[in-house]
């Protein structure tokens, strides 16, 4: 039986008149690039599957050194243990609120600017562009307090809200975008002007509707980076009934003590969603159809 | 139905030498007029300041009575086929059809009435529900003509729409849009490059070059009584043989082509003559030998190229260069159309003649048809 494969797979490549390395190379089955990422995707996973591992031990065996990789048990009571022991719902409503918020205000107030950036000439446009642009080499650690004390002043401090405001828009978002509509052909804006449509009408029925891969991938880099925001919620959530589920996850760790079991169980299903909005999300992952209007 | 006037416009843009200079026109109403030139000439920049995507820097443009410079694209009551149609990808041939009526909230039953009409009109009833990526060439650039004639505009404004047909195709929907204009009757501005669609359709085509107006009339005016060198070299196929010379007591003079030019004075004139004004010489009437290079038989008629004895005209340095490497010394080069029964050998040398009032003559400073 376990000579059978290899007999088979014989049969399957006879072997080929020997004419070079090049000839060699080509009996892989795969590309040789894959013996350089297989082995770096291997790595990537370790941590994952550990997280999955001990997410399913006792707390005995998640604390023990060496770790335990292979559990005695499946302890799926840990997933419900860690629901119960935090609000768990509740933290994921906020994140849910957070998260998609963010992304339908980054959307919206991103395309606008980047449509004008991208179209409108307006006196000193270019010189805005660039110094919007420099602000993203600004750590958001620096502007940390400022936005803190401006969000003070607003009076939304430890609020869902607080959490959203000042990640409605971000230049990434305006950058990306604008790019995108820069290669969208004029002719079709032009068209729309003499039809009819007004600037906002042109980008609302013309440009956004041919824009839909770029507003995609805008949408999912922004929804795991708000998903996965801990240092914002950090600063301006000081209740259990506000926090984020990233936030609320650290309460299962104590100063003196960790319930390593209970923290990873909750960190996987945290991590759920975000795996449905990459599915999701992936047909429109496809080639745009911008251009097959024109010639 | 209002015509569009257009008064010393002028468009600069902001570094450079004007696209259009000191341009003024003006075109009837139901008229089809043909903006024609070379590909940079400012044609197109001219149609797009009528359209309203492009402001003037001097100048006004009036539709009908209305001043239109401060009148945005969507209120001038205009509409455009662009050279590669532009159709909204994401809109079913319906959608786009009806997209110019659905702006201006027309009813929902009226719009689809027109659109019916419209698709009707243009053979697109089977497409209808059709992306434009799933069209051929000649079927988007249908739709967009349909886009543009759904909102009944009063003034139809057209940028090189054939341009990207195959040449078949071309030809099709060039008697298409002349019967549709006879048809709709509505005030047409025609951009190309092409001249045969320029001589065809148009009931007036102003000849443009450098950004400005070098000649307006009917197509067969502009033809025989081309009012500058550069008309006389653009317009025509194959192009006038240009010839240095000069006219002496009423006589005109290139290489051995002598022909009288009663009343005009002495002076360096560049003579032209169109390929298909020499014909076989006839003892006693002026002619001029021409040596044959190259015969192309087209079946109703060959066109032979060849060499004069004479010196081209207006030839800049390098042309001349070439000229001179080819072995031509100082002939030019020169090109007749000729019946095929009249076809010569190859490498032999005829004697061909031109009827004088067929000879036209510039001045050789100004380039100014002298007549």
């Amino acid at each position: 039986m376990s000579v059978q494969p290899i007999a088979a797979a014989s049969e399957r490549f006879p072997p080929l008149p020997d004419t070079g390395p090049s000839r060699r190379r080509g009996r892989l089955p795969f590309s040789p690039w894959h013996l350089l990422l297989a082995p770096l995707a291997a790595i990537m996973l370790v941590p994952l599957i550990w997280m999955v591992i001990v997410s399913l031990e006792t707390r005995q065996q998640a604390t023990t050194f060496p770790p335990v990789l292979i559990p005695s048990g499946l302890h799926f009571d840990n997933y419900s243990a860690a629901w119960n022991a935090v609000p768990f719902g509740r933290f994921f409503i906020n994140s849910l609120l957070y998260s998609l918020a963010t992304v339908a205000g980054n959307l919206l107030f991103c395309s606008l600017a980047a449509y004008a950036f991208a179209r409108i000439r307006f006196f000193g446009r270019d010189v805005l562009f660039v110094v919007l642009l420099a602000t993203l080499m600004v750590p958001f650690q620096v502007i940390l307090i400022p936005t803190f004390l401006i969000v003070k002043q607003i009076g939304l401090v430890d609020s869902v809200g607080g959490l959203i405001m000042p990640n409605l828009c971000s230049a990434f978002g305006i950058f990306m975008l604008r790019q995108f509509f820069r290669t969208l052909p004029i002719e079709l804006e032009e068209a729309a002007r003499i039809d009819g449509t007004s600037r906002l009408g042109i980008l609302f029925k013309i440009v956004l509707p041919l824009s839909l891969p770029a507003l995609a991938t805008l949408g999912i880099i922004q929804f795991m980076w708000s998903w996965n925001d801990f240092l914002w919620p950090l600063i301006i959530i000081d209740s259990q009934t506000h926090a984020p589920l990233q936030l609320g996850l650290s309460q299962l760790q104590g100063a003196h003590f960790t319930q390593w079991n209970l923290l990873m169980a909750g960190t996987v299903m945290s991590q759920i969603p975000m795996l449905l909005v990459f599915l999701l999300a992936q047909r429109w992952f496809i080639r745009s159809v911008a251009f097959t209007g024109i010639k | 139905m209002p015509g569009v006037t257009l008064e010393s416009v002028t468009k600069r843009f902001a570094a450079g030498a004007a696209a259009v200079d000191d341009l003024s026109l003006e075109i009837g109403d139901g008229e089809f007029m043909i903006l024609v030139g070379s590909s940079g000439c400012g044609k197109t920049t001219a149609l797009r300041m009528i359209a309203g995507l492009e402001t003037p820097t001097s100048g006004t443009i009036r539709i009908g009575d209305r001043v239109v410079n401060e009148v945005s694209a969507r209120d001038r009551d205009i509409a455009m086929v662009f050279q590669n149609y532009a159709l909204y990808p994401h809109m079913t041939v319906a959608r786009n059809l009806g997209y110019p009526l659905r702006q201006r909230r027309m009813p929902r039953a009226e719009v689809a009435r027109r659109v019916n009409e419209v698709a009707e009109m243009l053979g697109l009833e089977q497409l209808l529900k059709r992306r434009p990526g799933q069209l051929s060439g000649g079927q988007r650039q249908r739709v967009a003509m349909g886009r543009a004639l759904v909102r009944e505009p009063e003034v139809f404004l057209l940028d090189e729409p054939l341009s990207n047909l195959d040449a078949k195709l071309r030809v099709q929907m060039r008697a298409a849009l002349k019967r549709l204009h006879g048809r709709l009757g509505i005030t047409t501005v025609y951009v190309t490059h092409d001249q045969v669609e320029a001589m065809t359709l148009g009931d007036r085509i102003a000849v443009i070059s450098d950004g400005r107006l070098q000649q307006l009339g009917p197509p067969q005016d502009v033809y025989d009584r081309p009012a500058n060198m550069f008309v006389a070299g653009f317009i025509g196929s194959p192009p006038m043989n240009l010839l240095r010379g000069r006219v002496r007591a009423g006589q005109a003079t290139a290489g051995d082509l002598v022909v009288p030019a009663p009343g005009v004075p002495d002076a360096d004139v560049f003579v032209g003559v169109r390929p298909e004004s020499l014909h076989p010489a006839v003892n006693g009437r002026p002619s001029l030998g021409f040596e044959v290079a190259v015969v192309e038989p087209l079946g109703d008629e060959v066109i032979v190229h060849g060499t004069v004895g004479a010196e081209l005209a207006g030839v800049a340095a390098e042309e001349r260069e070439a000229a001179l490497l080819a072995g031509n010394g100082d002939r030019a080069e020169a090109v007749a159309c000729l019946s095929p029964r009249d076809r010569p050998r190859e490498g032999s040398v005829i004697r061909l003649g031109v009827e004088p009032d067929e000879v036209h003559l510039f001045d050789a400073g100004t380039g100014v048809a002298i007549r």
